[in-house]
């Protein structure tokens, strides 16, 4: 069965394409066919986190349009079978993104893959709508701050009045990841707490990505972070989160709880 | 750990501000629920006497400075009309 995952969070910059990129990433190399889309008409990034801006031929646009097929639009990615990504256009009009549209490319997208991923724009406006329209799943991505939390708590809503889902009386299942998260930091009380967000939100946790290095430098190679740096903390809070989308009941480690006294000591003195 | 409570730190004001502010907007907002719910039960009532297709009933309101107006718009099927009329 095919499920439609709509990757969101209202505020910009809190790791959407990232995340999309890295779930996608782990659940094909957990052996499911995956497609990530790319809904930011006019300001697409997925391919270059994709590592695939230099094999972009036709968009998501073209392929509304009737311009071009969905086969010639999809990219397959090179290092992981099972991994496709359909780019945004980089140049048209958004408004060229038609809701008609969408509902026939997500179908035939349904048809060919186990999980079609779209990586939703910032913001509340028509492409964050069309983006999450078609949504059985939702992930919406957090920063332990008040601004993240707050435009969250708004794309929740929409979560539950603008989908296809939700007019049909059914719900969106939605799950918070919140990324970027600095142990040390909400041990000293700077930063939200993961039990505060989620009693805030009211939405079940997905998992915990640590603020690290590696996902810059992941952007930097174009590879998803957890295939440029599969050791690392992130990607193994992704990978776990990935399980956790699939049904499997993974235990979820908060990243700096395993510490020492003497660490945790150490780190807010060198902080 | 003691001085834990004496460096408290600036994450319990973030909580408070949040909780208060969304309580708020949650409030504000879900006026636009109400225009889905209104939708829902209206095309419950009507749908026990005539057959109305779900996207035929449109409601909307209107935030004035004095007052607010809420419209509903409902179209009926004609065959209905017809056999009225008959």
């Amino acid at each position: 069965m095919s499920e439609v995952l709509v990757v969101t969070s209202g505020k910009g910059g809190v790791g959407k394409t990232t995340t999309t990129a890295a779930l996608g990433a782990a659940l094909a190399q957990a052996g499911k066919k995956v497609v990530v889309v790319d809904f930011d008409v006019g300001l697409r990034n997925l391919d270059l986190i994709m590592g695939a801006e230099r094999r972009v031929v036709f968009d998501l646009i073209n392929v509304v349009q009737g311009h071009a097929k969905l086969a010639q639009a999809l990219i397959k990615d090179k290092r992981l079978e099972g991994l496709s990504l359909l780019p945004a256009s980089q140049t048209r009009d958004k408004d060229a993104l038609t809701e008609k549209g969408v509902e026939k490319v997500i179908k035939e997208l349904k048809e060919q893959f186990d999980w079609v991923i779209c990586d939703s724009p910032a913001g509340i406006e028509r492409g964050a709508i069309l983006a999450m329209r078609h949504a059985d799943s939702a992930v919406i991505v957090t920063n332990p701050e008040v601004s993240s939390v707050r435009d969250s708590d708004r794309i929740i809503g929409m979560l539950d009045a603008k989908t296809v889902r939700a007019e049909k009386g059914e719900a969106v299942d939605k799950h918070v990841l919140v990324a970027r998260y600095d142990p040390a930091r909400a041990a000293r009380s700077e930063m939200l707490a993961i039990d505060d967000i989620l009693d805030i939100l009211s939405v079940p946790l997905l998992g915990i990505i640590p603020e690290s290095g590696d996902v810059l430098k992941a952007s930097n190679v174009g590879m998803p972070v957890t295939l440029a740096a599969p050791e690392g903390a992130p990607s193994a809070a992704y990978r776990d989160a990935a399980q956790r989308l699939c049904g499997k009941p993974v235990p979820m480690t908060i990243p700096g709880d395993r510490r020492t006294l003497f660490g945790r000591l150490f780190a807010r003195k060198a902080a | 750990m003691f001085f834990k409570f004496k460096r408290r730190g600036t994450a319990p004001v973030a909580r408070e501000r949040l909780k208060v502010m969304l309580a708020h907007e949650r409030a504000v907002i879900g006026q636009s629920d109400l225009v889905a719910v209104l939708r829902q039960e209206i095309l419950c009532v009507i749908g026990r006497h005539v057959t109305v297709a779900p996207d035929k009933v449109k409601v909307s309101t209107d935030r004035g400075d004095t007052i607010s107006t809420l419209t509903v718009d409902i179209e009926i099927p004609a065959p209905v009309v017809v056999t009225k009329a008959a």
